[in-house]
């Protein structure tokens, strides 16, 4: 069952652009980036949209439908109303390169300023024995398909471009959780690092990138809060403050 | 229209960067050479990601009689014999070591109770060999792989001073032509796909590991970049594609919504124990069992049944043989009109598991169905049908070191190469293909560049080069990039399918050349920076040459194996089995020729029980033993 579906889509580059109204047909069962491959191929050939697999598993697609995050390909057109405009738009918190594509270059330079992970000296391949319930609290992290949807709902820096240089974002504070929880990791005061280098001060934990995230990832209670409450406690409570400058046991953090 | 052309100078160049590419960059990098990491996509996307059952690799951690030569011989039985035999033997003895190279960089598998790498059940292996992460296993090599590429950028950081200064990645950039000078490889030319800018690099060794031709057929589980673009760049550098009829139709792809048809239903559904039926509610595959098959799986139900809890006792689910077989027979049940509503047939698990087993074990499966399908698959049937996977086929390379016969400095690994898997891949051995021979391919081209010092580019070969992206902005005849690919790939599937004929492979063929004609007239609007139109006009032009090869050699050989099935020739044949059907390019059409088969040594004829092998070897071949 066809149907016709009002999209309005925002064209332009870094200096110029503005939304755009086509009516294009939409197919039973499709979903957004089905609709905006019709209009690329019928009516706009250079329309330029990122997408890979079109399954959610690779968050290529990741724009702005009628303001909110999300991935084109799991955002099926039956969800909305018969007659409603729909409207994408790129993802705000990242310059645009052109239509819906942009520099989301931040979240690649911030990779690369959280330290990797770092085995024991010891271990040797094949020799590592982990328990099932230990290594499922990272697992939950490593879930993460990099589609940066949390990068862009998060206020610190969805409109505030002066804080990216002193903030990582939710993105990469599960990435130090992760390795924090890692069985297997050995890297010293990685929540003090968060806290101190990456911004997690900065985060006054609204949830919104734990609802915008496409794996459910539970962001803010399963990564940022734990690191939070650690962070706290080590620094608030005097016994333990003072038995970390005494014996220089910082990786308690 | 003149270009600002980059220009950069590495010791090897990596084409592609999914989990064959970063393999090999990781090696070359450790062997102390300067490498160029280029991918279509940004980096971390790659087709990897989808893989979703897992690896295969013989640690032997849930059935200790498991080992290399049993997952040898799992799969040379998989690819029907036609495997080159050193392939499927370095493979089978190094992929336990490549996985725990893996978890000391930091990737989670599951775990046994015991605490090892847990492994599951999967088609055509005898015991429980997947290392696996639930059904997202690709994506946890590929973000493994990427992160160790970062640890090491960090640690040139701090040696340097420069992240960059040894490694780093190209993202959104297409490479259009493998440039060669001297006879030998010398860089590659390409454009950034963001500006349409211009680039090239001056290396002395390339090694592609594009990936797949998925995007050549119309029902699919590949992602838009599966264009053959590694096969295309090295057919026009005159590269040999080999095994190219051999297409990996997978069994369970989506068949509803239309959509998401031939979206990827992993196997792991049916080794966890999934049945299929038809319309009739029958289990069908008991019909299926091949003869060379028979006494490894079983033909009734309440056997199939009690293998789940003792596999040591009885033979295993025929839902659990080798892709093809199941894919040929789903194939079947359709067209004799026993299909699911949709056109396919019924996977189904919520009768075999709990509801809450289910969403651990298949939670990405649980996921697509209930949000693209509206299937809660805990509590109904999937509806499942064949869909193009993977290609067998792909550049004819040297087994130990990865090079590509034929040009010197050039190299190809995971599943743009060729020969490992025979005529049909097992499930799990295409994320140890790209492991074990991504690694082969960065020795292979370290030790390529020490002993061949550098190769300039010339002028000539440059401008050649240019000329090319050029086109598709200067030539005439307001073709459509979009419409072509869209014919291509009706075509493609109607007549270079599952089920293949002379006839229809003949009219593919000339249908094929009208369309090299009518891309010779693609027109392109706009301009350049970020322009879709632009970027399909190359991967048509390489789609077009891997469908031409594909049906050529399907019509060259006469027999049906594996991913190849000829309804004119319906039998396997002893004699076409010490057959490779070898692709070569001269610039206007392929050409295909008969190349022998490499034969087995002694000791690994050996392995197998001679009444097995008689099945697939002549009797010469048999009365010979292996070949020393």
């Amino acid at each position: 069952m066809a149907r016709k579906l009002n999209l309005r889509i925002w064209r332009g580059n870094s200096t110029d652009g503005a939304l755009q109204d086509v009516t294009v047909d939409a197919m039973e069962g499709e979903v957004i980036l089905d609709v905006i491959h019709r209009v690329q191929a019928e009516q706009m050939n250079d329309l330029a949209v990122r997408w890979n697999c079109k399954a959610g598993k690779c968050g290529s697609c990741s724009m702005e439908i009628n303001g909110k995050p999300r991935l084109a390909c799991m955002t099926r057109v039956s969800t909305f109303e018969d007659g409603e405009t729909v409207t994408v738009t790129p993802l705000r918190a990242f310059p645009v390169i052109k239509d819906l594509v942009t520099d989301v270059s931040f979240n690649y330079k911030k990779a690369m300023q959280i330290p990797a992970f770092q085995p024991p000296a010891d271990l040797k391949p094949g020799q590592a024995r982990m328990q099932q319930v230990d290594v499922e609290r990272s697992q939950e992290f490593r879930k993460c398909i990099e589609c940066f949807l949390c990068q862009d709902t998060c206020h610190v820096i969805r409109d505030h471009e002066e804080n990216k240089k002193s903030f990582a974002g939710p993105r990469f504070f599960i990435r130090i959780a992760e390795l924090d929880m890692h069985p297997l990791d050995v890297l010293r005061n990685r929540k003090k690092s968060a806290q101190e280098e990456h911004g997690l001060g900065m985060c006054n934990i609204t949830k919104c990138c734990t609802e915008v995230c496409p794996e459910h990832i539970k962001i803010t209670d399963n990564a940022i809060i734990p690191m939070k409450e650690r962070v706290v406690d080590v620094k608030y409570d005097p016994l333990r403050w003072l038995g970390s400058v005494i014996r220089k046991r910082d990786g308690i953090l | 229209m003149s270009r600002s052309q980059g220009r950069y100078a590495y010791d090897v160049v990596v084409i592609g960067a999914g989990g064959a590419g970063l393999r090999a960059a990781v090696e070359a990098r450790e062997a102390g050479l300067s490498v160029a990491i280029i991918c279509k996509s940004l980096f971390g996307k790659a087709h990897t990601v989808m893989a979703e059952g897992g690896v295969s690799a013989s640690m032997g951690n849930v059935n200790s009689d498991d080992n290399w030569m049993v997952h040898f011989r799992d799969t040379m039985r998989g690819g029907k014999f036609l495997n080159h035999y050193r392939m499927a033997e370095l493979h089978a003895k190094e992929a336990p070591d490549r996985v725990w190279e893996l978890e000391t960089w930091g990737a989670l598998f599951d775990r046994t109770k015991e605490g090892k790498i847990s492994q599951r059940n999967f088609g055509g292996h005898e015991y429980p060999r997947l290392a696996h992460v639930g059904d997202r296993t690709g994506l946890e090599l590929l973000r493994t792989m990427q992160q160790r590429i970062v640890a090491m950028q960090q640690n040139d950081e701090k040696e340097t001073g420069d992240p960059e200064k040894f490694i780093k990645v190209f993202a959104e950039l297409t490479i259009t032509e493998i440039l060669k000078d001297n006879g030998k490889v010398s860089g590659v030319y390409g454009y950034w796909r963001e500006s349409g800018d211009e680039v090239f690099f001056e290396a002395p060794a390339v090694i592609l590991a594009t990936g797949g031709i998925g995007k050549t057929f119309k029902i699919t589980s590949n992602s838009w970049e599966g264009t053959g673009d590694g096969h295309a760049l090295a057919l026009k550098a005159g590269g040999r594609l080999k095994d190219m009829e051999f297409i990996q139709f997978h069994p369970t792809g989506m068949v509803w919504p239309p959509s998401v048809r031939g979206l990827l239903v992993t196997e792991s559904v049916r080794g966890d124990g999934g049945v299929l039926t038809n319309s009739n509610g029958e289990r069908f595959m008991f019909k299926y069992i091949p003869d060379v098959f028979k006494d490894k799986y079983a033909d009734n139900e309440a056997e199939a049944d009690r293998w789940y809890t003792d596999q040591a006792n009885n033979r295993r689910p025929p839902e659990l043989l080798p892709r093809d077989e199941v894919a040929r027979a789903i194939n079947t049940e359709v067209k004799a009109g026993r299909g699911s509503e949709h056109g396919g047939v019924y996977l189904d698990v919520s009768k075999r598991l709990p509801a809450d087993v289910i969403k651990k074990k298949l939670p990405s499966m649980w996921h697509q169905f209930y949000e693209l399908a509206g299937v809660d698959i805990t509590k109904e049937a999937m509806e499942v049908g064949p869909t193009c996977h993977y290609v067998m086929g792909g550049v004819d390379v040297d087994p130990d070191s990865a090079a590509a016969i034929g040009v010197p400095g050039l190299f190809a690994a995971g599943e743009v190469a060729g020969g490992m898997h025979g005529s049909n891949r097992l499930g799990g051995n295409s994320l140890s293909d790209l492991l074990v021979f991504g690694r082969r391919a960065g020795i292979g081209a370290a030790n390529y560049v020490k002993s061949s010092g550098t190769n300039p580019v010339s002028d000539a070969s440059l401008k050649a080069a240019q000329e090319k992206v050029e086109k598709p902005f200067t030539q005439s005849g307001g073709e459509n990039p979009y419409a072509l690919h869209q014919e291509l790939q009706e075509l493609t599937q109607s007549l270079v399918g599952i089920i293949r004929t002379k006839k229809e492979l003949e009219e593919a063929l000339g249908k094929i050349a009208e369309l090299r004609v009518r891309i010779g007239k693609v027109s392109v609007s706009g301009d350049r920076q970020f322009n879709p139109g632009f970027h399909l006009s190359f991967d048509l032009d390489n789609m077009l040459l891997v469908a031409e090869s594909t049906a050529l050699a399907g019509l060259t050989r006469e027999e049906s194996r594996g991913g190849h099935t000829r309804d004119d020739f319906p039998a396997m044949s002893a004699d076409w089995r010490q057959v490779n059907l070898i692709c070569t390019f001269d610039g206007k059409q392929v050409s295909v020729q008969k190349n022998p088969l490499p034969s087995m040594p002694k000791e690994l004829f050996e392995l197998f029980d001679p009444h097995e092998l008689e099945k697939y070897m002549t009797p010469a071949e048999m009365s010979k033993g292996g070949s020393n």
